[in-house]
């Protein structure tokens, strides 16, 4: 079970990889589209990343709830 | 009981010839701007695309098609009358009834071929270069014209800009005859499959006749599921992912292009295997994009003769097939 810190550096390195954005922007206040400019497409392919890396699902409709990196941090700290 | 005589085998089969058929008119990023909420930029962002083009004269799915079609024959160095069935790949066809494939044969001058539709919609072209290679290998027909046509804009919502940006019109062809011996087969076994728990996600929307198109899902299966096809094709053929030097991926959307290459690349495919790139000036031309993209691969010199391609198809049904064909 990766903590809620360990799930935040992870996801960090993936959105880096699939987006460009530099992992010390991602931080827990930040929403995916507003302040990252992260679009739809991208989104399911961190999601994918991130269902690989810590064992989760996240289903399209879920997906559309993770608002912030906040979120996403959360969801997959209940969900692993 | 009788017993009935089958037809003489043959080795495989083998491409002959190539040929293909766009619209004139051309329609930009920018002409779509003026008509809906959209914008070069988005779109390029989003799909990869940066022009399309559109039937906008009235031109038949059938007559374009034939257009692909004669030039494909005509590549092949055959007569039409030696084509003795004709694969007609399309999912936009104005009724069902009649079907493409026998019109479009008339067209050509091709006389009482074996014709029919086949309706795997993106991934109509693969499935089709997999029909002709079993019927030609099992000796039900000697030289097989596959053609995907697609005047997908029949059949969209012009106000809405998660499909009207993506497909356009076109069509693209192949002919398929018998290799002389084992070591000229030109055409791999395919490996093909469907997701018909996913048919909602691509689907005409019956109070519109316009596409719909469920983007995320689709993206996600398309760039998790297709790549393993790809390479179960190329492993089927006996090859490694390094033996490829074209990949034609159906043309989709340039991210689900560049994803699947990747994913090959991870499996050993190399670094300089050329990529189908033509949804660019293209648009998706759902089961016309792989032959088109060949065709136009050929004029600039990025596909040549026995060069080792993999192709693979996947779209609505869901529906995908790949193989590994030899270039003619």
């Amino acid at each position: 079970m990766a903590s809620n810190e360990e799930i935040l550096t992870g996801l960090a390195e993936i959105v880096e990889e699939v987006a460009g954005i530099d992992t010390a922007d991602v931080s827990t206040e930040k929403s995916f589209v507003d302040d990252l400019d992260i679009d739809s497409l991208s989104m399911v392919e961190i999601a994918v990343q991130a269902e690989d890396k810590f064992g989760v699902k996240i289903p399209d409709d879920q997906l559309a709830e993770l608002k912030t990196v906040g979120d996403a941090v959360d969801y997959i700290a209940k969900n692993q | 009981m009788a017993t009935l005589r089958l037809p003489a085998t043959t080795a495989g089969a083998r491409l002959l010839g190539f040929g293909s058929a766009q619209p004139t008119n051309v329609v930009t990023n920018d002409d779509l701007a003026k008509t809906m909420d959209t914008s070069d930029q988005w779109i390029r962002d989003r799909v990869g695309i940066q022009s399309r083009r559109v039937i906008n004269d009235g031109t038949l799915l059938v007559e374009m098609a034939a257009e692909a079609g004669e030039r494909a024959v005509k590549d092949s160095g055959l007569e039409p009358a030696e084509i003795d069935a004709v694969i007609f790949a399309s999912c936009t066809m104005p009724s069902p009834i009649p079907n493409g494939a026998a019109q479009t044969a008339d067209r050509i001058g091709i006389p009482a071929p074996a014709a029919f539709d086949l309706n795997a919609a993106c991934a109509g072209f693969s499935y089709g270069i997999g029909t002709a290679a079993s019927m030609i290998r099992s000796g039900s027909a000697r030289h097989v014209l596959v053609i995907g046509a697609e005047k997908l804009s029949d059949w969209l919502d012009w106000t809405d800009r998660s499909t009207a940006i993506i497909f356009a019109d076109a069509a693209g062809a192949a002919v398929l005859g018998p290799a002389p011996d084992e070591a000229s087969v030109g055409v791999g076994p395919v490996t093909w499959g469907s997701a018909g728990d996913l048919a909602p996600t691509i689907f005409i929307r019956p109070e519109n006749n316009a596409l719909f198109q469920e983007g995320q899902s689709v993206f996600r299966w398309a760039t998790t599921k297709i790549a393993p096809v790809a390479l179960r094709a190329v492993e089927l053929a006996g090859l490694t992912p390094a033996d490829i030097d074209v990949f034609v991926p159906h043309q989709a959307n340039l991210r689900i292009v560049e994803a699947i290459a990747k994913k090959l690349r991870k499996e050993g495919a190399r670094a300089d295997m050329r990529v189908a790139d033509d949804i660019v000036l293209s648009g998706n031309t759902s089961s016309a994009s792989i032959p088109l993209a060949l065709d136009h691969m050929r004029a600039d010199g990025r596909v040549a003769s026995g060069d080792t391609v993999l192709l693979v198809g996947f779209g609505a049904g869901l529906s995908y097939a790949g193989q590994v064909i030899v270039f003619p």
